[in-house]
């Protein structure tokens, strides 16, 4: 028998607003513990929760970014359950009326493409922390408590563990793009639940699905799905039944471990949030937000293919961060030419950025000087050579590209008038170089050349420098 | 719905809280005595009727997004029971997270 | 000065701003005060003198300028609200001990009005009662007789203004719980309209029912008080973005044409044949003065007890579980295991009343309930908001009966929550609505005061304050007082 496998996932983004979701502490990261809170965070006896309007756009901007419709009345509910990095024992969440519902991405598996639909993207607030020790302790720190999330669960449309990556690369791009968050599921500002269960082609119900925990990077999620995929598998043609449980990833085995079972669905007696009055979003408002949105990394790919001439692979490498995608946009706006451009990009800067562990926005680099280096080397007032010179100034120190190619002295020598004394006195020189030409040993030219260039220290514009030596031999 | 002493210690456990054998008779009594007044509200026709949560006067109260450092973690610290190098101590979380983000 | 105790709001204004008096003698005299009638009370929890002396020698250097007119009058604070420079226990062994890191806005706009905090009243543990016995502490007397219970929640508050004890002071009301106790004292108790005075800061029972409020003996002083501690606060997303009139403006005893309903709901059986009495009395003053009283209905009435303790007491199994014994107030000794921490501590910590309502709220909320119960009781809640959206279209106000009964005696319906739910019949469908709710003293059964609740339409406390002025002024049971304040 054949199965097939169903996965939903579950995506937990962190916004990168100032504030918390419901009180005005900082809600940023690297501080001692529990410095980022208030009375609010520590959940006292008394105090109340105030929305902060920058979440509630970055919830929307979401939203229509995942193609979701925006719920223009929602209000919030409580989500009851103790835990010691949950102070006030609810959650503040979304049950009834999330701020997004029926959107959906496009995925894209090796020219594949497909649909996967978004059932809802909520806004809530995130927990603090629980340090475990191992003296019989744990250790609860807050600054994280209160932190603006959005959760955006798919509908059950994906079918193995390589449309699952794809889904959560394709979410992860676009949210990056719209700007609310950093999506890093290193550093947790975005994480990822797995629900995945299997059933015999063709059966119209579900099989019992299990839980996915600790999946905290692209490449874990794919794993961890592969091995429950097979696992599954294996219980059901060894005659098993599938358990309706929480397993953990692990990622030194790369396998998945029973947390626990589930024995019902648990009770977190939800109700609507009393504190917190009900929210209504204009069309206006909604519409304004929207017209902030970028263009998405998919629209921007089939441009680039397009029109611009580049070939998929640039493309899809270019749009990975909308970061690159920007740089790229802005440095061709000078006119240079793409698929130039993309070279540079994919080349020496990717390069350069991976060997240094930096983004470009922590170089010196920008569309500008890239820009200007490029045409530099266009109209040949420098060598690709030279410019690979140029381009470490720049990213380095910054600055204009042409500036620095002359405090270097790197400027070629294109001009005849400077280069065929030095020409001439080197024919002069090797006259058994000329002789074997005239005998039809072409490569006596490039022994001519190098010649040239080393006389020049390699300051001479080659392609002139060829030009000159086939003039002059011919006289000769 | 019927509740039956089962029902309490279900409800007290959800609860955290811990009754005796002698407290669940008169809190199963109690609850009884208090769920058959409640049940008055069935007679009333509520087909149609939109539920009330909040009679708060403005809608759609929100704030800027300004962070602000309230500087008060001392004194927030010297409140818990116990704490070490700045963390609120309690003892071990033996499973994984009951629930949450 | 002799008698200074005696005095109302508005007097000792009047003494401390011509400087008959100071500052500092009136609260030195408060304090001579609260520790000569305590034995007998028992309103405070928490004494705050080092602090208000403090407080009124800096007045008295200053002087009292016109905005701070209540500079230097001395009030108490029901102990669930919470405050940086004395503990707020809320009246339960959980917080026995907590000191806030913050104080409640209300705290601030009294700070902010000259008024002088003295220190903390006895409530029902975390206001959940109509006793005051529920106090982990110890039971609040009835200023009018010591073997009857105050009332309560707000028992500590009205006992200790009926008292003599302090001019004023402040409690809150989610279901009846500032106007029960005032009518069980003979004093004159506001819960404004929902929304009028921030919540921030003031432990949360029903964060959808809860309101702050003044109790005192006059109307008068009642509308003083409000208008200090008014206005919409940023940190509290449900108080209104409204202006705050100024509540004496209309204290003209004048309220011809006023349109005033009594529903026929609020004097059925279950209300005392006295107590009808006297609300029958109150319609007639109210003629006299020139009103048009009508009969009117608001036929879900008998519901509201019943969808009052399902939504209190969910939102206040959610409200209460940040009591776990982690951050704050009472860790179990014993506790060993993380479970140990939450189930020991709130178990050790919370009294039986708390328990009780902490379960039927996770009841009602619990899987296979909410629609029978928790969903029901907020339908419930809609057709009560409705009954009262129909009379206010065409009247001013609605009176009737604060409570079914005056006080009773200790120990007499607190074992039986059914009974003691009852008695909050006349009280609950306000707060629902979000309405505010008075009471004014309008006679006495057997030597116990009754109160007249008025009701009014949303954010028109004035007109509130006109009628119950002009009932007071045309009537004397404000002048009778309590045998520990000299009455006879």
């Amino acid at each position: 028998m054949n199965f097939e496998t169903v996965i939903g996932l579950e995506i937990h983004v962190e916004l990168k607003t100032n504030s918390k979701i419901f009180s005005s502490s900082p809600a940023h990261f690297g501080a001692a513990p529990n410095v980022n809170t208030n009375e609010i965070d520590f959940s006292y006896p008394g105090v109340l929760p105030v929305m902060n309007k920058g979440a509630l756009e970055y919830g929307i901007k979401a939203a229509l970014a995942l193609n979701c419709e925006v719920s223009q009345h929602t209000h919030f509910d409580r989500k009851n359950y103790f835990y010691p990095d949950n102070p006030k024992a609810y959650q503040i969440s979304q049950n009834d009326n999330p701020i997004g519902s029926n959107g959906w991405v496009e995925i894209d598996v090796e020219g594949q493409k497909k649909k996967i639909r978004i059932e809802r993207v909520h806004l809530e607030e995130d927990a603090g922390k629980n340090i475990h020790g191992d003296a019989g302790h744990s250790y609860v720190d807050l600054n994280r408590q209160g932190t603006p999330l959005i959760e955006i669960v798919s509908e059950p449309d994906i079918r193995s563990p390589e449309e699952a990556y794809a889904y959560l690369e394709t979410v992860r791009s676009i949210i990056q793009y719209s700007g609310v968050s950093d999506v890093k599921m290193e550093e947790g500002s975005m994480r990822c639940d797995a629900n995945i269960s299997i059933r015999p082609y063709g059966q119209e119900t579900y099989g019992t699905k299990t839980e996915l925990k600790n999946l905290n990077s692209l490449n874990f999620v794919k794993k961890g799905l592969e091995f429950e995929e097979k696992r599954q598998q294996k219980v059901l043609y060894s005659g098993g039944v599938i358990q309706q449980e929480t397993r953990r990833f692990d990622d030194v085995t790369g396998e998945t471990i029973l947390m626990r079972v589930k024995e019902g669905a648990s009770d977190y007696r939800y109700f609507p949030e009393p504190d917190i009055p009900t929210i209504d979003i204009s069309s206006e408002w909604i519409e304004e937000i929207r017209e902030t949105l970028p263009e998405m990394p998919s629209v921007r790919r089939e441009r680039y293919v397009n029109k611009l001439g580049l070939p998929e692979y640039d493309a899809m490498v270019l749009t990975l961060t909308r970061e690159m995608s920007d740089f790229f946009e802005a440095t061709i706006a000078h006119k240079v030419d793409p698929k130039q451009a993309s070279n540079w990009l994919m080349g020496e800067v990717s390069g350069y950025l991976n060997s240094n562990g930096v983004e470009l926005h922590d170089t010196k680099l920008t569309p500008d000087n890239l820009a200007g280096m490029i045409l530099l080397i266009k109209d040949g007032t420098i060598s690709s050579k030279m410019a690979k010179k140029v381009f470490l100034e720049l990213i380095k120190n910054g600055g204009d590209a042409k500036k620095v190619v002359e405090a270097k002295g790197l400027v070629q020598l294109s001009d005849p008038k400077q280069l065929l004394p030095i020409i001439t006195e080197i024919l002069d020189n090797n006259q058994q170089s000329v002789e074997d030409f005239k005998n039809g040993k072409d490569r006596a030219v490039g022994f001519l050349v190098g010649q040239t260039m080393k006389a020049t220290k390699g300051q001479a514009n080659p392609g002139v420098v060829n030009k000159l030596l086939m003039e002059e031999l011919a006289k000769r | 719905m019927p509740i039956n002493a089962e029902e309490v210690k279900k409800v007290a456990n959800l609860s955290k809280l811990a009754i005796t054998e002698e407290e669940i008779g008169m809190f199963t009594r109690q609850m009884v005595d208090i769920i058959q007044m409640v049940e008055l509200l069935d007679e009333v026709d509520t087909e149609g009727v939109p539920v009330t949560f909040t009679v708060a006067h403005d809608h759609t109260v929100l704030r800027e997004d300004i962070a602000v450092q309230a500087n008060l973690t001392e004194e927030l610290l010297k409140q818990v029971p116990e704490t070490e190098d700045g963390y609120i101590k309690v003892p071990a979380i033996m499973d994984n997270g009951e629930a949450g983000a | 000065m002799s008698e200074l105790y005696k005095k109302n709001v508005d007097e000792l204004q009047s003494l401390l701003t011509k400087k008959e008096i100071s500052a500092v003698e009136l609260i030195t005299d408060t304090f001579d005060r609260i520790e000569s009638t305590e034995k007998e009370i028992d309103a405070f929890l928490t004494l705050n003198k080092e602090n208000a002396l403090k407080k009124a020698e800096e007045i008295d250097e200053k002087g009292i300028t016109s905005e701070k007119l209540l500079a230097g009058i001395p009030i108490s604070v029901k102990d669930n609200i919470v405050t940086k420079d004395m503990r707020t226990t809320a009246g339960s062994k959980m917080l026995e001990n907590f000191v806030s890191v913050y104080d409640a806005a209300v705290i601030e706009k009294m700070s902010e009005a000259g008024l002088i905090n003295v220190g903390k009243v006895n409530l029902d543990e975390f206001a959940m009662g109509g006793t005051t016995e529920n106090s982990y502490f110890k039971p609040t007397k009835n200023a009018w007789d010591q073997t009857k219970v105050p009332g309560g929640s707000s028992g500590g508050s009205a006992a200790s203004v009926a008292s003599g004890q302090v001019p004023a002071s402040i409690g809150s009301d989610t279901g009846g719980s500032i106007r029960q106790p005032a009518a069980f004292n003979g004093i004159v108790g506001m819960k404004p309209t929902y929304g009028r005075v921030s919540r921030y800061g003031l432990i949360a029972f029903a964060s959808s029912l809860d309101q702050i409020g003044p109790l005192t003996r006059t109307v008068k002083d009642n509308a003083l008080i409000l208008n200090a501690i008014s206005g919409h606060d940023p940190k509290d997303s449900t108080s209104a973005k409204l202006a705050v009139p100024d509540f004496t403006a209309n204290l003209t005893g004048d309220i011809k044409g006023m349109k005033i309903a009594v529903p026929e709901e609020y004097l059925k059986d279950g209300v005392a044949p006295d107590v009808c009495q006297a609300v029958q009395e109150a319609i007639k003053t109210f003629e006299s003065l020139g009103a048009i009283v009508e009969q009117v209905s608001l036929p879900h009435t008998k519901y509201g007890v019943a969808a009052y303790y399902i939504i209190s007491s969910a939102e206040a199994s959610s409200n209460l579980q940040r009591f776990d014994g982690i951050r704050y107030g009472y860790r179990s000794p014993e506790a060993k295991s993380l479970e140990d921490v939450y189930v020991m501590s709130r178990s050790e910590g919370f009294g039986p009343e708390v328990k009780r309502r902490i379960m039927l709220g996770t009841f009602s909320l619990s899987e296979g309930s909410y629609d029978a119960h928790f969903k029901k009781a907020s339908q419930a809640r809609t057709l009560i908001r409705q009954d009262f959206d129909h009379v206010f279209s065409e009247y001013d106000l609605i009176i009737g009966p604060t409570t079914p009964t005056v006080a009773y005696g200790f120990g007499e319906i607190v074992d039986d929550p059914v009974a003691m739910y009852m008695a909050d019949v006349l009280t609950v469908p306000s707060n629902f609505a979000g309405l505010p709710g008075m009471s004014v003293p309008c006679g006495f059964s057997e030597g116990l005061p009754i109160g007249l609740q008025l009701l009014g339409k949303h954010f028109d406390e004035d007109t509130m304050y006109r009628a119950a002025y002009a009932f007071e002024q045309a009537t004397d049971f404000h002048k009778k007082q309590p045998a520990i304040l000299g009455g006879k």
